[in-house]
């Protein structure tokens, strides 16, 4: 080996020592944080802004001194819209990146896909959208409305403000829009709603002929009884739904639509005045008026270097679970994920909406119900609160098989299943 | 002596307090005070009073309220119009106010409100100059049913002159009759037959309740009116849904008529169809921008300049793929498909990094935004030019195909790619403006489609299916079978749907198609002779 060559590996070999020296270092001052959303593929509509958003969060935790003296380090991950990958890339973050904890997922099979991958390799998952509930995982926290947190009151407030008394539960054909239904359904027969004044229709993903199924419910809704539309449609299948109702001269006025999935974001891709007035049921507006609110737009506008971006409900959920993660972390005194999964536990921080949001025992938080009339500009009028906050309700009360359950992670019980009636826990998740 | 001039004084002033325009100032006052609220019932109630008012101020601020251009000042409880320029008006006495009003609040509004709104104007605009005003006013009293809009009703039937009008106004009488709870039968047999002459779902609901619990004789003649009405629906609907079918047919064929020349006349199984559709959406998007923000005024113009700007788009790129990419690989199907898959991820990542995840917003036109009715069936203006467009561009094509001479050549190189190139004609020049050709049409197919659907970059992935549905169905290699084809599977498709629902219609259709396959596997209309075998 020549004098020349010797030295260059010499070189090599202390650049590599040194590089992997400062990796290592860098791996005790940095807390990894995993962020699983879809980057690529159908979803990445929804779940890009979400990726933003954390990475928003983490910067600003990171200015104000990190967790527990070290910074955190974001591990962005794109599972693009593909369900199997989910699971393969839960795997990659908890085995190969080790992070701390994971915010993400969208959809409800995509949750579904990657929960035995938390449960096996004890992980943390912060759940950041309204689901149809029915699960309760030791690793996962739901920071989403579950169906008592968004779809009753919303029904709620059309039987007690519009007087309805037809209901049309249209959805996209998947879990959540039938679970929802099959719990809506459940509470207004219980309410006296007849069998014959309930129409449930399900679309396949991306539908966008609309023209029947419209034409369907303005018939359904000229019987001579006020009737609305209780909407679970998903994602790209609403813009030609909404387009198809102004078009066949459907006013809120008519036949008001309180839809669960569109929020501000959803409604930038459309010309809202024909929509004036359709309703909203989430637990987060971005136009709740108040301070934390205000100076959340703000920071998200600069973040975005867009004036014109909009926030949004899951947006606000991932800033809730965010929080009460640094919270619990800083409570526990470590990350190791056994301990700030107890301790996550009955923490509570602000959320945007005004007030404060809790963890409870079974995994979900506390939240306040609004529901919003779609303004002309894009924006929604708030037209009602709930005076308190609503527990998120894993296990409805409205479904047989589900209302003898309920979930408490605490100590002694630690069951996500727990059957009141024959005092049994049912195993460790059953979805 | 002061007594008594007093006493006048006080008799004076009670006389001014019954005459009817003081007495009519101080309850337009009341009215407008309470309106000056957070609480919708409040809100609700004030609507009523100032409609009752029957002043022009009161309509001049409830059409201001419509347009949510009524605010208050919580402070001093007054309430005003703000004008476009941000000025104000004095709602009450209709000038403008000497200081400009200090933080004030939008009224609010809900749908509650809303719904009292439209039947308060109703009653306070049945008198307009303009008749469209006193036709809207009309059926908006229709649509109220308020008993408490009778006698406004009576006084502008009266004066009315437009027949059309009049006839609305003759109904909307009748539907409030009907509502009203002291009438007796005779006035209510009348009423319905006024009301069945609509023949509509709004006549029927109106029937609703008549017929459930109505008097005896009420009650026939609800049933037989409601009968008749139900009877001419039944008719109708199919005659609905051949429309209906109609329409979604020439979106599939719209979406597959480019196709049907890449890979119906080309052989060329070209996954990246769909982004070419999509590219065409995405430059109507530009071009509606670019008006927006430097020539307004051409904005219903926006289509009409995106067509050609889509076809050269999506030609161009189609040309750009099959000069570098799909020329290598001729005569190799699956390497073919597995291509154009990745240009299509390619396309749609491109896409998303440039323009962002999220749908983008392409407007309708004036001309195709809203609906008419046509012997009660209600028909979309965007569907119907849809429909229209896509005929056009059909024909255009065939026109293209039979009587240009690239046509010829096209043909000719299709049909025998040998014989062709010995007659001079280059081969590859044709190939690639062939498939730019298809593109192109492709894109030209994405101006429309972003009138109806999401503009994403998920747009030309839910076409591509149905796209190759439709050519394979109709008959590769020929036009008209993809004509005959999109139509046929659009009316199926809104045939079953009614019955199947939307999920299962769509996969029995699937199931159908799959079956049809194995029964005639070259299509509906399957090509003969030496260019099958080739």
């Amino acid at each position: 080996m020549s004098l020349r060559l010797k030295s260059f590996v010499a070189a090599a070999a202390v650049a590599a020592g040194v590089s992997l020296l400062s990796a290592a270092a860098q791996a005790q001052q940095t807390i990894k944080v995993g962020i699983l959303h879809s980057l690529s593929g159908t979803m990445a509509i929804s779940e890009t802004t979400l990726k933003d958003v954390m990475l928003m969060l983490i910067e600003e935790q990171n200015k104000k001194g990190g967790v527990l003296g070290k910074k955190l380090e974001p591990v962005v991950v794109d599972p693009a819209s593909n369900w199997p990958l989910f699971a393969e890339k839960a795997k990659e973050l908890l085995l190969k990146d080790k992070v701390a904890a994971t915010f993400g997922c969208w959809t409800s099979v995509s949750r579904k896909s990657v929960l035995p991958v938390f449960e096996e390799n004890n992980g943390i998952l912060f759940y950041p959208v309204q689901y149809e509930g029915e699960e309760s995982s030791k690793n996962i926290f739901y920071t989403g409305a579950a169906p008592n947190q968004q779809a009753i009151p919303a029904v709620d407030y059309l039987m007690e403000n519009e007087k309805v008394q037809r209901w049309v539960l249209a959805g996209t054909d998947y879990v959540y829009p039938r679970t929802t239904n099959k719990i809506l359904e459940a509470y207004l027969k219980a309410k006296g709603v007849k069998a014959e004044d309930i129409m449930i229709n399900y679309t396949p993903f991306g539908h966008s002929d609309w023209q029947t199924i419209v034409s369907d419910i303005k018939k359904f809704g000229s019987a001579g009884k006020k009737t609305a539309v209780v909407s679970t449609i998903n994602g790209d299948a609403n813009v030609p739904f909404y387009k198809e109702l102004g078009n066949q001269g459907i006013k809120a006025t008519d036949i008001p639509v309180v839809a669960f999935s569109v929020g501000e974001e959803e409604l930038a891709g459309i010309d809202t005045k024909p929509l004036v007035g359709h309703l909203a049921a989430w637990n987060y507006f971005q136009s709740v008026d108040n301070p934390d609110n205000k100076a959340f737009i703000e920071k998200w506008k600069t973040f975005t270097k867009n004036p014109k971006r909009v926030t949004n409900d899951p947006m606000e959920a991932h800033v809730i679970g965010f929080n009460m993660w640094v919270k619990a972390v800083e409570k526990a005194g470590t990350t190791d994920p056994s301990a700030v999964i107890d301790a996550l536990i009955g923490v509570s921080v602000p959320n945007l909406s005004g007030g404060y949001s809790t963890m409870m025992p079974n995994h979900h938080i506390t939240k306040p119900v609004l529901i919003g009339e779609v303004k002309g500009d894009g924006q929604f009028n708030i037209v009602s609160q709930t005076p308190g906050l609503v527990v998120g309700d894993e296990w409805s009360d409205y479904l047989e098989g589900s209302k003898d359950l309920i979930s408490d992670w605490r100590a002694p019980l630690s069951c996500g299943n727990f059957n009141v009636k024959t005092g049994k826990c049912g195993g460790k998740s059953v979805n | 002596m002061r007594f008594a001039r007093l006493f006048l004084a006080l008799l004076g002033l009670a006389l001014a307090m019954l005459a009817p325009p003081a007495a009519r100032a101080a309850d337009l006052d009341a009215a407008f005070a309470r309106i000056a609220t957070e609480n919708f019932n409040e809100i609700e109630a004030a609507i009523g009073d100032l409609a009752a008012t029957g002043n022009d101020k009161a309509a001049t601020a409830l059409q201001a309220m419509t347009d949510g251009a009524l605010v208050y000042a919580p402070a001093t409880k007054g309430v005003f119009i703000k004008k476009a320029d941000g000025s104000f008006l004095d709602a009450r006495t209709g000038v403008a106010p000497a200081e400009a009003p200090f933080a004030t609040k939008p009224v609010r509004v809900n749908n509650r409100i809303r719904r009292a709104l439209e039947a308060a104007l109703g009653s306070l605009t049945l008198l307009a100059p303009d008749p469209a005003k006193r036709l809207a006013a009309a059926e908006a009293v229709f649509k109220s049913r308020d008993v408490a809009a009778l006698p406004a009703l009576d006084v502008a039937l009266a004066k009315e002159s437009d027949a059309k009008v009049k006839r609305v106004m003759t109904q909307a009488r009748a539907a409030a009759i009907l509502a009203k709870p002291d009438a007796t039968d005779a006035e209510k047999v009348a009423a319905i037959d006024v009301v069945a002459e609509r023949g509509d779902q709004d006549a029927l609901s109106l029937f609703a309740n008549l017929r459930a619990n109505g008097a005896p004789i009420v009650k026939m003649a609800a049933e037989t009116a409601a009968g008749a009405i139900e009877r001419r629906l039944a008719v109708l609907s199919s005659v609905q849904n051949v429309w209906y079918g109609l329409s979604l047919g020439s979106v599939l064929l719209l979406a597959a008529i480019g196709l049907a020349i890449t890979f119906g006349v080309m052989g060329i199984i070209n996954m990246a169809h769909g982004e070419m559709v999509m590219l065409g959406a995405y430059t109507t998007f530009v071009v509606q921008e670019l008006l927006r923000t430097r020539f307004p005024g051409l904005f219903d113009w926006s289509l009409a300049i995106a067509l050609p700007l889509a076809f050269l788009v999506s030609g161009a790129v189609g040309v750009l793929l099959e000069r570098s990419v799909i020329r290598f690989l001729y005569g190799r199907p699956l390497e073919t498909l597995l291509a154009t898959w990745g240009v299509s991820l390619i396309l749609q990542q491109a896409v998303r990094s440039a323009f962002g995840a999220n749908n983008r917003e392409v407007g309708a036109p004036s001309f195709m935004a809203g609906s008419f009715d046509f012997m009660g069936l209600q028909i979309t203006y965007g569907r119907l030019w849809i429909v229209v467009f896509c005929a056009a561009v059909f024909a255009a094509l065939l026109f293209v195909l039979k009587a240009t001479s690239f046509g010829l050549k096209m043909r000719a190189v299709t049909q025998n790619r040998r014989m062709a190139a010995c007659m001079g004609i280059r081969t590859p020049w044709v190939d690639s403006l062939t498939f730019g050709l298809g593109s192109g049409i492709a894109g030209i197919a994405g101006v429309a489609l972003s009138q109806i659907d999401n503009v994403s970059p998920n747009l030309g992935q839910s076409y591509i299916v149905d796209s190759f549905m439709v050519v394979v169905f109709g008959g590769v290699g020929n036009l008209w079978g993809t004509l005959v084809a999109a139509l046929s599977l659009g009316i199926a498709n809104k045939f079953l749907e009614p019955f199947a629902g939307a999920v299962l219609g769509k996969i029995l259709l699937l199931v159908f198609i799959i079956l049809f396959i194995q029964k005639r596997p070259r299509g509906l209309f399957a090509l003969k002779g030496r260019a099958v075998e080739a």
